[in-house]
């Protein structure tokens, strides 16, 4: 199981086909997306019902902000440039009212400082336009489930354990030695056990660097990371989902 | 009439008007203190004289009666002079004297008064003015001593005169002047505005004339003249961007639609479509990398990003991407070795220098992967580690402190690049032949050159013998 070198993109990963084996479903989310324009909007609630969840569609910053206060979502999506009332204030509006939901910032404007103001603005993640389906679902879901807020000293998927307090991996008796950058792969990795993860998002998470590497560097740090945790057992754990990016399951329940 | 009255309106004439009168005031006040003092003084000393003839004459009376008195006062009075004496019986008879006429009820009243007079030696004579005591006798006579004003009244015309003269030729020369002043000023204004209209209907490279004497209209127009340069250089960058965006996207787009057309036309099967659009969104990833490592070199270029700039550690930053990228030039089967151990302090976006290190790091692994020939045939893309009797080509991750210079530097052993071709990668979307074959966009070296720019530093391209060494060069901050 080599990962394959390839620019992820949101016409292979819709329907996500199964190298990953189907796992036990995502729970269907209650999305919102608040988008302008016409045609983007309604592809994207269009993606996320054939995905199985719940999506509506506001048109500008002002309904969008009423619906959201009004209805309970899991997470809402936004685009920053909205007529009447712009993203980022929507946001700011939710916040200033306690109203704490997750908010994925979708934006044409991708550079660094644009980020850091849509996160400081109230934002939980922030994705630069064009993107690929597949990152904006792996992304939701991961945000959908933060809300939950699980943060745990040990997370055990299968055989496989890492405990972040000392440090140790192991999987069934054998202890598994990494490198500290391989350890918080891994961390990110179990933390979100069960959900696509893409590699922007490791770039992102796991060494904070928001810009692209061109070559897909991050496949090759995974399957060091594969050789280490998945060689000699007979159960893999850390898979690669297609034109996504990668999933770490016990695929044995 | 528009001229005169665009005249009145500047700042210059203005400024001038309002000297004006401040300078005509003072002058007038200057002048009148000096009037009101002179006069002043003048009584003063009538006064005193007059009080001491008074007082030597009451004495003489005093001593020698009347008819002493009425002796020297006839004598005094003839002589000529402005003094004036009179000597009157108590029932206001002139008795000696050289006035005429008084302003009546002046003689019956003792103490100072100003009155108008009449003399005895001019009968038929003007009225003149004086200052006059009365003072009675014992024995009822009056005796009145007193001084033509004349030289008084005569000062206090030439004081009145030359304010007025005075007056009118400060208004005169400060008109003259503020109409000079104003006039030269206007005329570089308005050379100015002329020149500025010239640059607003399209022609950039024009400038604002700079008289060279560096007053503070030579330092605006400079001013003014540098922020043109900058906004053109702005520009010429935009339409460099524009130019680039028009020829080296255009192409893959093209490519795109043909193949999308091609599909359509041919395509018989659905994995045939399916292979289509993949394609085509592989493509279109492409093309959003190559737009978004243009508009970073844009933003880049204007200093946008400068504000994001906090101190950081060069040496940190080049075992951070070395590490990212050691895993996958293992793979192509080259050793990535990183060497910065000491701290290397910059101020830089953390982010940018790193996309930057990462782009040499990634050029370098493409480049170092293709091994080394001496007749610099373009290669497939054989990996080192295939052709075990060569040795093993490396890169070099380096930062370290080089006078007062943070040098972050990749060195690898693949083909170079020639000194003549040096400046010219630099440039956006060069590839050279050779590296045809190789996937990317051909950006990375110029936004690499552009993050460098945008830090005060530059980047170097060296020969590493064989093989090229790319330098970051920095402006080393002062302590980590």
């Amino acid at each position: 199981m080599s990962p394959t070198l390839r620019v992820p993109s949101s016409a292979e990963a819709m329907p996500r086909d199964g190298e990953a084996p189907a796992d036990g479903k995502v729970p269907t989310m209650r999305l919102l997306v608040i988008e302008d324009d016409r045609d983007a909007a309604d592809y994207l609630v269009k993606a996320l019902r054939e995905v199985g969840h719940v999506a509506d569609h506001a048109a500008d910053g002002e309904e969008g902000l009423s619906l959201a206060e009004h209805e309970s979502y899991d997470v809402l999506i936004v685009d920053r440039m909205l007529p009447k009332r712009d993203g980022l204030s929507v946001i700011g509006a939710l916040r200033a009212k306690g109203i704490t939901v997750p908010a994925l910032i979708l934006s044409a404007l991708g550079a660094v400082d644009d980020r850091v103001k849509g996160l400081r603005a109230g934002g939980d993640d922030y994705l630069a336009k064009p993107y690929s389906f597949a990152e904006l679902l792996a992304r939701v879901e991961v945000l959908a489930r933060r809300h939950g807020g699980r943060e745990e000293t040990a997370y055990r998927v299968g055989d496989l354990e890492l405990d972040r307090l000392s440090h140790r991996v192991t999987r069934g008796k054998e202890e598994i030695v990494l490198q500290p950058r391989e350890f918080r792969l891994l961390e990110y990795l179990m933390k979100h056990a069960g959900q696509v993860v893409t590699r922007t998002m490791l770039l992102e998470n796991v060494w904070d660097y928001h810009f692209d590497p061109q070559t897909n560097v991050i496949d090759v740090h995974v399957s060091r990371l594969r050789a280490k945790i998945d060689k000699g057992f007979a159960q893999p754990l850390l898979h690669t989902v297609r034109g996504a990016g990668y999933m770490i399951r016990d695929g044995a329940r | 009439m528009t001229a005169l009255a665009k005249l009145l309106r500047t700042t210059a004439f203005r400024l001038t008007l309002v000297y004006l009168l401040v300078v005509a005031l003072f002058a007038a006040f200057l002048l009148g203190y000096f009037a009101l003092n002179t006069r002043r003084l003048m009584n003063e000393q009538i006064v005193r004289t007059v009080d001491s003839e008074l007082a030597e004459l009451t004495g003489q009376y005093e001593a020698a009666g009347l008819r002493r008195l009425v002796y020297i006062v006839e004598s005094r009075a003839n002589q000529p002079g402005s003094s004036l004496y009179l000597v009157t019986t108590p029932n206001g008879a002139g008795l000696a004297g050289n006035v005429a006429s008084l302003e009546t009820g002046v003689i019956e009243r003792t103490g100072w008064v100003e009155t108008s007079y009449r003399r005895l030696e001019e009968p038929d004579g003007g009225e003149h003015r004086a200052l006059v005591r009365v003072t009675a006798l014992p024995g009822g006579f009056r005796l009145l001593v007193g001084r033509d004003l004349a030289e008084r009244e005569h000062l206090f015309r030439i004081v009145a005169t030359a304010g007025r003269w005075s007056v009118f030729i400060v208004v005169v020369l400060g008109i003259a002047g503020g109409v000079f002043v104003s006039r030269r000023v206007l005329r570089r204004i308005d050379a100015m505005t002329d020149k500025a209209r010239v640059i607003m209907a399209g022609d950039l490279s024009g400038r604002l004339p700079v008289g060279g004497s560096g007053d503070e209209l030579d330092r605006l127009a400079a001013s003014l003249n540098t922020m043109l340069e900058r906004i053109e250089t702005l520009l010429r960058g935009l339409k460099e961007v524009t130019d680039n965006v028009a020829h080296d996207l255009k192409t893959p787009l093209t490519r795109l639609r043909n193949r999308s057309e091609a599909a359509l036309r041919n395509a018989a099967s659905p994995a045939d479509y399916r292979h289509a659009l993949e394609t085509t969104i592989e493509e279109s990833d492409a093309l959003i990398r190559t737009f978004d490592a243009l508009l970073m070199i844009a933003r880049a270029e204007s200093g946008e990003p400068r504000a994001g700039m906090a101190p950081a550690d060069a040496a940190a930053i080049a075992r951070d991407v070395g590490e990212l990228y050691e895993p996958l030039a293992e793979e192509q089967g080259l050793a990535l070795t990183v060497a910065a151990d000491a701290p290397a302090p910059i101020v830089a976006n953390r982010e940018l220098i790193s996309q930057a290190l990462a782009n040499l790091i990634d050029n370098a692994i493409k480049y170092a992967a293709v091994p080394a020939r001496p007749s610099g045939a373009p290669a497939g893309a054989p990996v080192a580690a295939e052709q075990p009797e060569q040795p093993p080509a490396d890169v070099t991750v380096s930062a370290a402190v080089v006078g007062d210079r943070v040098e972050i530097a990749v060195a690898d052993r693949g083909p170079g690049i020639a000194p003549a071709d040096r400046g010219r990668v630099l440039d956006r979307f060069v590839r050279l032949e050779q590296s045809r074959s190789q996937p990317g966009s051909g950006l990375g070296l110029s936004l690499a050159s552009a993050i460098a720019r945008l830090h005060g530093g530059e980047l170097r391209l060296e020969d590493n013998a064989p093989g090229l060494r790319v330098v970051l060069s920095l402006p080393r901050a002062a302590s980590a």
